[in-house]
């Protein structure tokens, strides 16, 4: 599985689009489409929740009709408890995250550059990729305390390594001949950097964010749910041992639906770092 | 008045420590795809360079344009010694080269940008340019928007942004189809006339060659050295027409003559034309 994350998905595709110029037909209207042939299986989804505790298939106790829940919803948010905790949450997952960017990008770029550095480096990161952020949880939280810390530490660790390693394929995979383009035009060392290899490197690296942020929310929820105080983690993991389940499930809606809008979120930046791409035929 | 010396030029490339290739019946780890290239270069002149695959051409280029080390020997322009690439020579690659996220006119303005030029003066120059090549209106498109001969254009615009003395082109036409490239030819000749740079022109057309050409200068096999050089009197301007009259036919047979033995002697070289590409 480690080994199907170091490949981006759009690794191939990067190349495909600049190298054959070919437009790719990538079919418009798609995911409207999807969500239009998902919709009937989401309501019965939706409509089995309603049902199965009421008419006793589920112990309404542990398992509360849909209505139910939105109506704890509504009331979480209401009293301002469920904003608090998505905020402190979200909080710590993009400190995390943008620590991680801040490490990341720059350690990337010296080790898909210079190959002595990641000769020296690469069984060091490998050793620590492969060190679950989950199993030092218990270490953050003897080093860094209960609080903030160390939760960020465990965002930061969760998402690092994703974008490391696609930046590291993001500058390693630079065309060569582009390089020899602007080597033959003057480039200077640092306009390399900031005009070839970065731009380049941008929807690799995007790539990795995606991951990342993904990563950095479900580690940050985690977290909470075994050191904290607050947070959509404590939340729901609270809600259980108080047994107020309608509660419970209120947070993991709430955490799904926030998760949905970050991927939606990032793929639209994900295309926007790509906008120069031939989306279809026809040119703009 | 010579504008590119090459005196003596060498260039051997060492494989990698284990690897070895067959080379006239001996196992070697270093192919020698140059061995002593001399060659001087008149200025505003246009050279064609001929020869089999892996005579070392786009080698020789490399080596002008300051891209690669020659492993003896050395090229000169006005006298200095290339080491490095030079401001006042501009390189045209046969893939294009553009920047991918860069529109036409951004990557036209690029070997200026990175020159400190500022930002209203490069981008008039750029979309003169792109104009003279007939890419008015086209300057916002990316170049997967554009088709393979005006992704070409741009790259040549480009390189004439810097108002360059030599102009190294790469079998810059080899990858376009048979009218976009007589096309090219000849607005590359039109524009030529009027800038009046040096222009070495590597082919694997000898129709191209000798279209374009001042001089066509043919190389051996592998490992390269100049053959034999052909004037082309040819009056100019030239437009494609030309090309029905006996004269080009002649010169055409001129330069087939001269590389016909040479081709067959790199057809048995196959091996080596693959490791070293070209």
């Amino acid at each position: 599985m480690t080994f199907v994350l170091e490949k981006p998905a759009s690794e191939s595709s990067a190349f495909d689009f600049w190298r054959k110029r070919a437009s790719v037909s990538r079919p418009t209207g798609r995911p409207t489409s999807t969500f239009v042939a998902g919709l009937p299986l989401l309501i019965a989804f939706c409509a089995l929740w309603e049902i199965a505790p009421r008419l006793g298939w589920m112990n309404p106790i542990f398992f509360p009709p849909l209505s139910s829940v939105l109506a704890a919803l509504l009331d979480l948010i209401a009293s301002g408890t469920m904003g608090k905790h998505i905020g402190i949450s979200l909080q710590r997952a993009a400190l995390g995250f943008g620590l991680a960017v801040a490490v990341a990008i720059p350690l990337g770029f010296l080790m898909g550059r210079y190959t002595p550095f990641e000769k020296a480096t690469d069984l060091l990161v490998q050793t620590l990729r492969n060190t679950s952020q989950f199993a030092l949880l218990p270490v953050f939280v003897l080093l860094l305390g209960i609080g903030e810390a160390s939760k960020i530490a465990i965002t930061f660790y969760a998402a690092v390594f994703f974008l490391l390693v696609n930046t590291i394929v993001g500058v390693k995979s630079v065309d060569p001949l582009l390089l020899k383009a602007a080597r033959s035009m003057g480039t200077s060392d640092w306009d390399l950097f900031r005009k070839v290899i970065f731009p380049w490197a941008i929807p690799f690296i995007v790539a990795g964010a995606r991951l990342g942020v993904k990563a950095s929310l479900f580690s940050v929820i985690a977290a909470e749910m075994l050191a904290a105080r607050s947070g959509i983690g404590y939340l729901i993991q609270n809600s259980q041992l108080m047994l107020k389940s309608a509660d419970m499930y209120a947070g993991i809606i709430t955490l799904t639906i926030v998760g949905l809008l970050l991927n939606y979120g990032l793929v639209w930046m994900e295309k926007r770092a790509t906008h120069w791409r031939a989306s279809d035929g026809n040119p703009t | 008045m010579d504008r590119i010396i090459a005196t003596e030029l060498t260039k051997t490339f060492q494989l990698k420590p284990g690897q070895t290739v067959r080379v006239d019946g001996i196992d070697t780890n270093a192919i020698t795809v140059l061995n002593g290239l001399d060659l001087t270069i008149r200025r505003g002149e246009f050279i064609t360079l001929v020869g089999p695959s892996g005579s070392g051409k786009s080698v020789f280029l490399d080596i002008v344009g300051g891209l690669t080390q020659a492993t003896s020997g050395a090229a000169y322009i006005d006298g200095e010694r290339i080491v490095k690439p030079d401001p006042r020579m501009a390189y045209v690659f046969q893939q294009y080269a553009l920047f991918p996220w860069r529109t036409a006119l951004e990557n036209v303005e690029y070997a200026l940008e990175v020159r400190g030029v500022s930002k209203a003066e490069r981008r008039q120059k750029a979309r003169h340019f792109l104009s003279l090549f007939g890419l008015g209106g086209f300057e916002d498109r990316y170049p997967s928007q554009l088709s393979g001969g005006m992704q070409q254009r741009v790259a040549i615009a480009r390189s004439l942004t810097t108002d360059p003395e030599v102009l190294l082109m790469d079998e810059p036409f080899a990858a376009l189809d048979a009218q976009t490239r007589d096309i090219l030819q000849s607005e590359l000749l039109r524009i030529w006339e009027r800038i009046g740079c040096t222009v070495i022109f590597v082919t694997h057309s000898i129709d191209e060659a000798v279209f374009l050409a001042d001089r066509v200068v043919a190389m051996t096999a592998r490992p390269g050295i100049v053959k034999e050089i052909i004037d082309i009197d040819l009056p100019r301007p030239r437009d494609t027409e030309i090309r029905n009259t006996p004269e080009f036919a002649e010169l055409r047979g001129r330069v087939w003559n001269v590389l016909r033995d040479e081709v067959q002697k790199a057809q048995k070289d196959w091996a080596l034309a693959s490791a070293t590409a070209h």
